[in-house]
């Protein structure tokens, strides 16, 4: 019987890191969030000052969204197009096997690899420079396989039986593909897309040197921006404000638990729509 | 019937859709280049034998530059390790737990909460390392508190996750009738889960740690955080460590000429190694699937 409590003990320790980490930053930071020295939920709408000793976090965040959004244009289209080639058309060709070899590779690189590679490749090589364009190519190379693999299965589960409907009515394969098939498998695409944003806002190793550190607002695709993680591991690193690291820790959190929730949300709702 | 005009329109988009598709073996081919080729201009200066088995690491010097990674190499495999030595129990029993002790109710909320655990960003847990784990090491073990074993701790937490939920399918894939025929041959249910369930499910559970290595090799934010990232030989426990990531992410900011080649070159090293456990964990996985 001792294996037994062995493994609850096990269980309950995993479960315990969870709450236990989640649990000291919400205490420890939440409230600097809701109200600092300035106001009400000033520390969200300000722009941080001397390094982020002082001030919000405003320009952070909006640096935050350019960098998703661009980053989302780049590898959405290529992703989606790959899944649905992948999926759809490729049936046993041998290309596949690289294919999905080369997908599986990309998943398992580690993100000071993608740094590396896209200070040399895109900041260097390319002359892009250190910012914002050089930034998120990087991260959507790193995020390409997170997009693929969830839409693949996504479109996998859609049932056969739907486009052999539209193909008996004569659709075409990619009216099919366009009309049938990725409208059923929209929520599970979904779900990809918000697991990327995941990754996207939680990455730092990847981003220090290919898009910069500069905590102003980005004004051009070349301008060295900072974003949440970055910041909060500058806070941390060089001591400026542990106060304020602990409210961006937050906001990060936040936003990783609502992703979660979101993604889990559509996953869901594709089991009910195959139900 | 197709009109000419629409079956030309279909096949340029197979075509679009294909070059999408080859875009990943592309990246996969070009980052291997860039990341190889920009570390080998360091090879016409330093024997790859003082690279690789050289703790001398003075890039920097002028009088006398070494280029010396020995060092990290084994900071990196002892965190690694580390990370291993907790993780590894841990997360096999909660897979075990989850695969066959649980209520459905409970496999959906634990599960819910590994996959939270496994979203976390790295910079969190190396907060928390800094704000929490550190200083306790230090209290309880002496040193600074930045250390191997904080380093170890943190990298546990963070590959925690690949191993429960990789195993959990391993375990849950095991065919029902391996336990059947155990129970129904008088077998107790642990001599079931410890003789027949695990060694069957033992390549995904494999599987499982080397992804977790791979994961603990390649982490760089959380490490660099909790590590203490002197360039010395970790001598410890509580004695600080640079990994090879940590020595990547710390002078690229200012490193030029030689210095930055030797950066490249640590990360050639650690691109090469990732590689190898990546194929090693695809063959283990190709041979489940083929299994079962």
């Amino acid at each position: 019987m001792i294996k037994k409590y062995l493994i609850w003990m096990a269980t309950i320790i995993t479960i315990g890191i969870l709450v236990a980490i989640l649990g000291y930053m919400l205490v420890n930071g939440l409230k600097f969030v809701v109200e600092d020295e300035d106001g009400i939920i000033n520390f969200l709408f300000q722009a941080p000052k001397k390094a982020g000793k002082e001030g919000g976090i405003s320009t952070i965040i909006a640096n935050t969204i350019f960098m998703i959004v661009l980053t989302l244009i780049f590898c959405v289209p290529i992703g989606l197009g790959a899944s649905i080639y992948i999926s759809e058309y490729a049936g046993q060709r041998r290309s596949v096997t690289a294919i999905k070899f080369s997908i599986d590779t990309l998943a398992g690189i580690p993100s000071i690899i993608f740094g590396l590679f896209g200070f040399i490749f895109f900041s260097n090589y390319l002359k892009l420079g250190v910012g914002l364009l050089s930034g998120s190519l990087t991260l959507s190379i790193m995020v390409l396989p997170t997009i693929i693999k969830t839409s693949v299965e996504a479109i996998n589960a859609v049932p056969i039986s739907y486009r052999e409907g539209s193909l008996a009515l004569g659709a075409t394969k990619w009216d099919t593909v366009k009309r049938v098939v990725l409208p059923s498998a929209l929520p599970g695409i979904l779900a990809g897309v918000v697991l990327a944003i995941g990754r996207i806002i939680g990455e730092t190793a990847a981003l220090t040197f290919t898009m910069g550190t500069d905590y102003r607002l980005a004004d051009s695709l070349s301008s060295s921006a900072r974003v949440l993680s970055t910041h909060l591991y500058l806070l941390t690193k060089e001591g400026i404000s542990f106060e304020r690291a602990f409210a961006t820790a937050n906001v990060l959190i936040i936003i990783i638990l609502i992703i979660n929730m979101a993604s889990n949300r559509l996953i869901k709702r594709r089991t009910i729509v195959d139900e | 019937m197709l009109g000419r005009e629409k079956k030309e329109h279909q096949s340029y988009i197979e075509i679009v859709l294909f070059i999408c598709a080859l875009l990943c073996v592309a990246a996969v081919v070009i980052i291997t280049i860039f990341v190889l080729v920009s570390a080998l201009p360091l090879f016409k200066e330093v024997r790859l034998s003082d690279f690789l088995f050289s703790t001398h690491w003075l890039p920097t010097s002028r009088k006398d530059p070494g280029f010396g990674i020995l060092s990290f190499i084994i900071g990196s495999l002892y965190v690694t390790f580390g990370a291993l030595v907790i993780a590894v129990p841990l997360g096999i029993a909660t897979a075990i737990f989850l695969a066959e002790m649980s209520t459905p109710k409970m496999a959906e909320v634990l599960g819910s909460a590994v996959q939270l655990l496994a979203g976390i960003p790295s910079v969190i847990y190396g907060f928390f390392g800094v704000m929490v784990i550190a200083p306790k090491v230090r209290q309880l073990f002496g040193g600074s508190g930045y250390s191997v074993m904080s380093a170890s701790i943190v990298l546990a937490i963070m590959i925690l996750p690949t191993i429960i939920s990789i195993s959990e399918v391993a375990i849950s894939a095991v065919p029902k009738g391996y336990k059947e025929a155990s129970l129904s041959l008088g077998a107790s249910k642990w001599q079931t889960i410890f003789k027949v369930i695990l060694p069957a499910a033992r390549p995904g559970i494999l599987a499982s740690i080397g992804l977790g290595i791979g994961r603990a090799v390649g982490e760089t934010t959380a490490v660099l955080m909790v590590g203490g990232n002197a360039p010395i030989m970790p001598k410890g426990l509580t004695s600080m460590v640079r990994t090879l990531t940590m020595n990547i992410a710390t002078d690229m900011g200012y490193a030029s000429g030689l210095h930055r080649t030797a950066l490249f070159a640590t990360g050639g090293v650690l691109f090469v190694f990732i590689m190898l456990l990546n194929i090693f964990v695809q063959v283990i996985q190709k041979k489940v699937k083929k299994d079962i």
